[in-house]
């Protein structure tokens, strides 16, 4: 099974770049000690099919050039700027290890300025041709096709605006395919002023063409850059590493508990998005540590999925100042406190030693889901017995929860606000969004925000 | 890479374009020092072989290839000679194609309506040939500066007839303006009626003005030297550094430094830093677009009020160094700002700080938490901050910091000058000399002074919701 990432934007190009890095790193590391050869020769076979090309280009004589040998990304980039892509496919190379398709590349002299209208309305409608040449090309390298991973932020203006054009280009060309997109959230206080109405419009967009939305929040990472991983000045680059390691224990190959299935696009979706108006994911995972200090620690996995399993109720991004005082209620008294997170599903991703006799009833308590769940529906389970990079345990939860509606909530709150004064609208409607537009996505999003608030 | 195009006009406009291009110069020599015409170079320079007697253009390629001629991507507009030979005989001549020189011998005697309706009439095909020339220069242009004064004939005259040719030609091209602002005691009578005339042409076509007054200069330039002289006092050793916002150390000026150049030097910064991260790398880049996109609410509320700090930096160690802190609180305070106006006591609409050197984004974002309890920001834009980082820092200087506010401060300006426009339109001195003007009607000065007072007013209303409490706007209801 394959799949094709498709980086947008400035950020996305960032984190695709990281993403490919740390899924090397895992497949080549020193997770392959802790199981046998034959496992861990598997398990690079994997990896390699689901993101990487070998193939070697027809033709070409496999002596001429060491660097033909090296996997090719399965990915394509696309940015109105040079700069970051340049940067990016620099990065590659140095890893050594594995490139990227030097024709994959899509970009423009001239960004999008922070505005999404001109990426939505101008730049996305030139690029559509080329780019769907380009990811025509990449999903016919594949032998299995499994989806598509598209990596952008909500604030800009390339990676939000372009981005959800060329998504709901995708789901035409693909009607059949699988379309994740993973989104990073802006910070609070951000580093665009009118990254509220951005998120607001693309959020909406992605709503009607995406099967599924991986959610980062970028001050949860900040946190666990700053407290578990004691980074002290922070730069964007930590941030991804962060969402790359937590996307890659996701996504690197993984089997149901029967054994008969693997971790693809379209199994997690069958598991997690149950009904269309539901497809907000986002992903907890446990230990974050810094591999110095993970020498001087040791963890049980009882004690692991009890925290993560703490994390999921209390709304918790990391494993550190987790709420304890959260407490899951029958149905029946959840009318005096509803405060903890109700879940719609979740998948559980175990990987490491002794991951297959863990027992994951604390998880398929019904009490944490809403109440028309099937039971069996509910959780389900992924195991890897192969370590994830250098921790000897790590467990992943990918969820579909009421979790994201706090932040949906207030981000939809302020670019309300601001639509309210008509401030800064008359940037949009130089680009041809409509007002209407504007309130079709704010319609879009209190549905959304009611769906889930109502579960 | 994108380019931009330095439209000058006037004495004024040329004597800060000539600062900004003998800065740029050196800032580009001191980051690139293997002499290749790279990216950073080509957004403002042209790269010719001039030994053709039309110069061949050479693109900036894979960034490798060596210099041979720069030229400044500029076009420079003067209805009197004498400033633009000066430029050409200095050593700042050769970067300027003499095809891009527009001159005229007589001047517009102070009087906007000369410059606007009849040497704008006269020499529109002249410059736009001018524009059109160097644009086609350009792989992807994508903004204009047009630098020029307020108060006089030429600048604010002319300057604002090539703003309506720009917008004319170019629509997609950003239109961003640098106009000096005339002080209280000018010299020219009639300034308040170029100045406000001019305005309702900026209000109206440009995308961002960044006003500057000519008084704040001045202080600026007063609270320098003071600190010099200061410190001169306690070791005679220490000076400001060469490298500070005032000074310019040696380099495009012949012989003796002229006062104005010091004063003219501050603007050449502020266009320095405000290019900066359109120009080289940084973590968080912030284009030319982003700028109007994140500061610009409405329309017509694009007059942006900047400040720049630190504006000197000691020489001597041993002397308590200027900390980053408090580089981000100085950008704040009434003495840094570029016009008279605090904006610390109005009404924040939006704010963008812009900064230079080795700074880490927490370190911007501390400083944010840390100031903000002391800035009012309107209610539907509490988070109002647009951040950029630029890795290549100002010559001589660890660090630097642009802040650009679209602040309603700015109103006192404006209503100063409506004061004064008054003063004389009510009597209605000097008119004629504007009327005689073919083209130029009586309505215009009270179109003007509406849409002054129009300006104003929509800046006085949203002051006017400080300090209330705003209940969030009904939010949508969705039926279940």
């Amino acid at each position: 099974m394959s799949l094709v990432t498709v980086q947008l934007g400035q950020c996305g190009n960032q984190i695709g770049g990281q993403l490919f890095n740390t899924v090397v790193e895992d497949a080549y590391g020193k997770g392959g000690l802790g199981c046998t050869k034959k496992e861990n020769t598997l398990y690079q076979d994997a990896v390699l099919e689901r993101f990487f090309n070998t193939e070697e280009p027809s033709g070409e004589t496999r002596v001429s050039c060491s660097q033909q040998a090296l996997p090719t990304a399965r990915a394509v980039m696309v940015d109105m700027e040079p700069k970051v892509i340049q940067q990016t496919i620099q990065e590659s190379k140095k890893s050594g290890k594995w490139r990227y398709c030097e024709k994959a590349q899509f970009c423009q002299k001239r960004g999008s300025g922070n505005n999404w209208a001109h990426g939505y309305g101008h730049h996305g409608p030139k690029a559509r041709d080329a780019v769907m040449d380009i990811v025509q090309r990449e999903v016919e390298k594949c032998d299995r096709f499994g989806g598509f991973l598209s990596l952008m932020s909500l604030a800009g203006g390339t990676g939000s605006g372009v981005g959800a054009y060329l998504t709901e280009c995708l789901r035409e060309e693909y009607p059949h395919s699988f379309l994740v997109n993973q989104i990073v959230w802006p910070y609070g206080t951000g580093e665009v002023i009118v990254q509220n109405f951005n998120a607001a419009l693309t959020l909406s967009h992605l709503y009607q063409s995406a099967d599924a939305i991986i959610v980062f929040e970028n001050d949860n990472l900040h946190k666990i850059c700053s407290q578990l991983l004691s980074i002290k000045n922070i730069s964007f680059q930590d941030i991804n590493s962060v969402i790359s390691q937590e996307l890659a224990s996701v996504l690197q190959p993984a089997a149901s508990g029967d054994c008969s299935r693997t971790n693809s696009p379209g199994e997690l979706l069958e598991r997690l998005v149950p009904d269309p108006q539901y497809k907000l994911l986002n992903v907890r995972t446990i230990p974050h540590t810094s591999e110095r200090a993970l020498a001087f620690s040791s963890f049980t996995w009882p004690g692991l999925l009890k925290h993560l399993r703490q994390m999921l109720i209390a709304n918790a991004g990391m494993e550190e100042g987790v709420d304890w005082q959260v407490k899951v209620h029958s149905r029946d008294r959840r009318l005096s406190s509803a405060d903890f997170i109700s879940s719609l599903a979740n998948v559980l991703f175990l990987r490491g030693k002794h991951c297959e006799s863990t027992d994951i009833s604390p998880f398929s308590d019904p009490r944490l889901y809403s109440s028309w769940v099937p039971r069996d529906a509910a959780c389900s389970v992924f195991r890897q017995q192969r370590p994830f990079h250098h921790y000897e345990k790590y467990a992943s939860l990918l969820s579909n929860s009421q979790a994201p509606v706090g932040p949906l909530d207030s981000l939809v709150g302020k670019a309300w606000n601001m639509f309210a004064s008509r401030a800064y609208v008359h940037q949009y409607l130089k680009y041809g969004i409509a007002e209407e537009d504007f309130l079709d996505s704010f319609a879009t999003l209190e549905q959304v925000i009611s769906n889930y608030s109502n579960l | 890479m994108t380019q931009s195009i330095v439209v000058q006009v006037g004495q004024c406009g040329n004597q800060i374009g000539c600062r900004f291009w003998d800065l740029a110069l050196r800032e580009h020599a001191s980051t690139n020092k293997s002499g290749t015409f790279d990216e950073p170079l080509s957004s403002f320079f042209r790269n010719v072989d001039a030994r053709y007697s039309e110069p061949l253009d050479i693109p900036v390629g894979r960034g490798r290839d060596k210099i041979c001629n720069l030229k400044a991507r500029a076009v420079l507009v003067d209805m009197e000679e004498g400033v633009v030979s000066e430029i050409l005989k200095g050593p700042l001549g050769d970067v300027f194609d003499h095809r891009q020189l527009i001159t005229d011998v007589s001047g517009c005697g102070n009087n906007w309506a000369v410059g606007h309706m009849m040497y704008g009439s006269m020499y529109r095909e002249q410059i736009s040939e001018a524009i059109r020339r160097t644009a086609e220069m350009c792989d992807c242009l994508q903004c204009f500066f047009t630098l020029h004064s307020m108060g006089g004939g030429t600048g604010s005259g002319v300057g604002t007839f090539i703003l309506n040719l720009l917008e004319e030609e170019y629509p997609e091209v950003y239109r961003f303006t640098t106009a000096v602002y005339p002080s209280a005691e000018d010299d020219v009578i009639t300034s308040p009626y170029n100045s406000v005339l001019a305005m309702h042409q900026l209000t109206e076509h440009a995308d961002c003005v960044l006003p500057i007054e000519n008084q704040s200069l001045v202080d600026i330039f007063n609270m320098v030297n003071q600190a010099a002289s200061k410190t001169s006092k306690i070791s005679s050793t220490s000076k400001v550094k060469g490298g500070s916002t005032v000074t310019s150390d040696t380099g495009g000026i012949k012989g003796q430094e002229k006062p104005f150049d010091k004063m003219n030097n501050i603007v050449a910064n502020l266009l320095l830093n405000l290019t900066s991260s359109s120009r080289f790398e940084g973590a968080l880049n912030v284009d030319l677009n982003e700028i109007t996109m994140n500061l610009v609410p409405f329309p017509k509320l694009h007059y942006l009020v900047s400040s720049l700090s630190p504006l000197y930096h000691l020489a001597d160690v041993s002397l308590p160094l200027r900390k980053l802190d408090q580089m981000f609180s100085d950008a704040f305070t009434k003495e840094y700002q570029l016009i008279s106006a605090d904006p610390r006591h109005s009404l924040y609409l939006a704010c963008a700080l812009m900064v230079r050197g080795n700074v880490a984004v927490s370190d911007i974002r501390r400083n944010i938490d840390r100031l903000k309890p002391s800035l009012q920001f309107i209610h539907w834009n509490q988070e109002g901050w647009k951040t950029g980082l630029c890795s290549v820092p100002p010559v001589g200087q660890p660090y630097s910091l642009l802040a650009l506010a679209n602040n309603s401060c700015i109103r006192h300006t404006f209503t100063n000058l409506r004061d004064r426009f008054h003063k004389l339109y009510k009597r209605k001195a000097h008119l004629h000399h504007y009327t005689n003007v073919d083209g130029m009607e009586a309505a215009q000065f009270s179109q003007a002074l509406e849409s002054l007072t129009g300006l104003v007013k929509e800046y006085e209303q949203l002051e006017g919701t400080m300090g209330r409490v705003h209940e969030g706007a009904p939010r949508l209801q969705v039926a279940s």
